[in-house]
């Protein structure tokens, strides 16, 4: 199986940076704001967003919380796998809130669907959008996309692509198996 | 993700130590969705549940029904009282009549032990046991050991007294078997002629003096006694077994350490425990309640994920 770096350390660092930048653009003081990340890859993206939140812009007052989707995943029955669960810890009302969700990468859209329909059991927000780090186009099955995306890149089915987080910013990576 | 060891749920002594710790972390998940403002999740939108009661129940029904219900299976009810049964019918043939209507899982509650594991063997669907006569009341007593969790943590080498109606109880023996696979150490406390012969050859002691067996424990699950069962005399009267058996603040007062006191009920306020009980700071009996949801939920859930729609749809 052959492995190809999509995004070094680097890389990964200017786009978090970049992506906060966007989000501030859009949802300013962030009073109306809940940033969601999804379980159970997203929520690495969302508490490194929160990191460059507190260090480079400590007057923004962020919520967040984590979401799991296992019970609104429309492959429930057709694994002979238990669809893993996780905890999801939102301890504040969505009603009428800008819910932002955040996870690593978007490739057919199933979850998207499923922790959208998910996110309504905490109450009805106002808006609904999703950044992702890795957007894999052409293989969309629903149609959902991206608000906030750090790459698009062009994948195959069989491809697979990982995003490693590091304990330290140095070692964090996207790479592709092909 | 390991899936549960067994098909249905017909008791305790059917499952493993890995089932129950599987049951309790998915029940501390559906914990956490009913705690949200809408309680639902579609999980379970393409099942159909029978809830079959032959016996009287209240909590344990409606239980079962807000589960089902929550996890978005259609539910359809059946009580003794009002069906064919009364005209003859048998067990398996009623069962494998709602069958025919397109039922995935069957809830069932029966007078007779082995009721549950008799349709097991004869029909082809899911069955969960909600108690069949003296036997096993498995959901009941997972609801039990899931509530002490909560409390005492890990309950390896915990103290866990069982008092009154032991010879009756399907809850004692299920609680005993769940008991025993998470390791506590069980000592059940009655009067000797409402003990099982042979009790203590599932390895728990039994004390007959209800202030000792108390000083003892960390938690204590008070069973009612079942009159309905009892075709003789066991104890001269509610009076005496009130005095010797009744969990009073009196008796819990004396206690060096606080105890946790549970009950499946419905409650015989004045025989077995006392109304200052009930209501007190140690009792767990409305978590108990609240909890039996979530342990329902996810019961139903895990054996549900294990009937795969791949192979239903080949049948079509």
């Amino acid at each position: 199986m052959q492995k190809k770096v999509l995004l070094n350390a680097n890389q990964i660092d200017i786009i978090i940076n970049r992506l906060v930048c966007q989000l501030i653009e859009n949802h300013h003081d962030f009073s109306n704001t809940v940033l969601i990340g999804l379980q159970p890859r997203g929520i690495y993206l969302l508490q490194k967003l929160l990191n460059v939140f507190s260090k480079n812009h400590p007057d923004k007052k962020i919520t967040s919380g984590n979401l799991d989707y296992s019970f609104f995943r429309d492959d429930f029955r057709r694994n002979e796998k238990l669809i893993n669960i996780n905890p999801s810890k939102i301890e504040i009302s969505i009603e009428s809130k800008k819910v932002v969700l955040i996870d690593d990468v978007l490739f057919t859209g199933r979850s998207i669907r499923a922790a959208m329909s998910s996110i309504d059991s905490y109450g009805r927000p106002e808006s609904i959008e999703l950044m992702v780090l890795i957007d894999r186009r052409f293989k969309r099955e629903l149609p959902i996309e991206a608000n906030y995306f750090g790459a698009k890149i062009d994948t195959i089915d069989d491809d697979k692509v990982n995003v490693v987080w590091g304990n330290n910013k140095a070692n964090n990576v996207v790479y592709i198996e092909k | 993700m390991g899936q549960l060891s067994v098909n249905n749920l017909l008791g305790i002594k059917y499952i493993k130590k890995q089932d129950i710790d599987l049951i309790f972390d998915t029940a501390d998940h559906f914990k956490e969705v009913l705690n949200r403002p809408i309680k639902k999740v579609p999980s379970l939108r393409d099942i159909t549940i029978a809830n079959l009661f032959f016996e009287n129940s209240t909590r344990t029904k409606l239980s079962f029904e807000l589960a089902e219900k929550r996890l978005s299976a259609d539910v359809i009810n059946f009580s003794s009282s009002s069906s064919s049964i009364k005209k003859g019918e048998t067990l398996i043939d009623t069962v494998n009549n709602i069958l025919a209507m397109k039922v995935d899982m069957i809830v069932i509650r029966h007078p007779n032990p082995g009721a549950a594991l008799l349709l097991s063997k004869n029909v082809d669907s899911c069955i969960v046991n909600a108690g069949d006569g003296t036997n096993e009341h498995p959901t009941q007593a997972l609801l039990d050991v899931y509530s002490l969790k909560e409390r005492l943590g890990d309950l390896d080498g915990r103290k866990i007294l069982i008092v009154g109606d032991i010879l009756h109880s399907r809850v004692a023996l299920s609680n005993i078997y769940a008991l025993k696979l998470l390791n506590a150490k069980i000592k059940i406390c009655s009067p000797l002629s409402l003990i099982p012969r042979e009790i203590e050859s599932l390895g728990l002691s039994v004390e007959t003096n209800l202030d000792k067996a108390l000083s003892w424990c960390d938690a204590v699950n008070v069973l009612r006694v079942q009159h309905e069962r009892m075709e003789k005399s066991y104890f001269p009267n509610d009076r005496e077994y009130s005095l010797l058996y009744g969990l009073d603040k009196k008796r819990i007062n004396k206690l060096k350490k606080d105890i946790l006191i549970l009950h499946p009920g419905p409650i015989n306020r004045g025989v077995e425990i006392k109304s200052d009980i009930v209501e007190s700071n140690n009792s767990i009996i409305l978590d108990q309640v609240e909890n039996g949801v979530a342990v329902r939920m996810a019961i139903i859930y895990l054996l549900a994920s294990k009937m795969n729609i791949s192979k239903s749809h080949e049948t079509v």
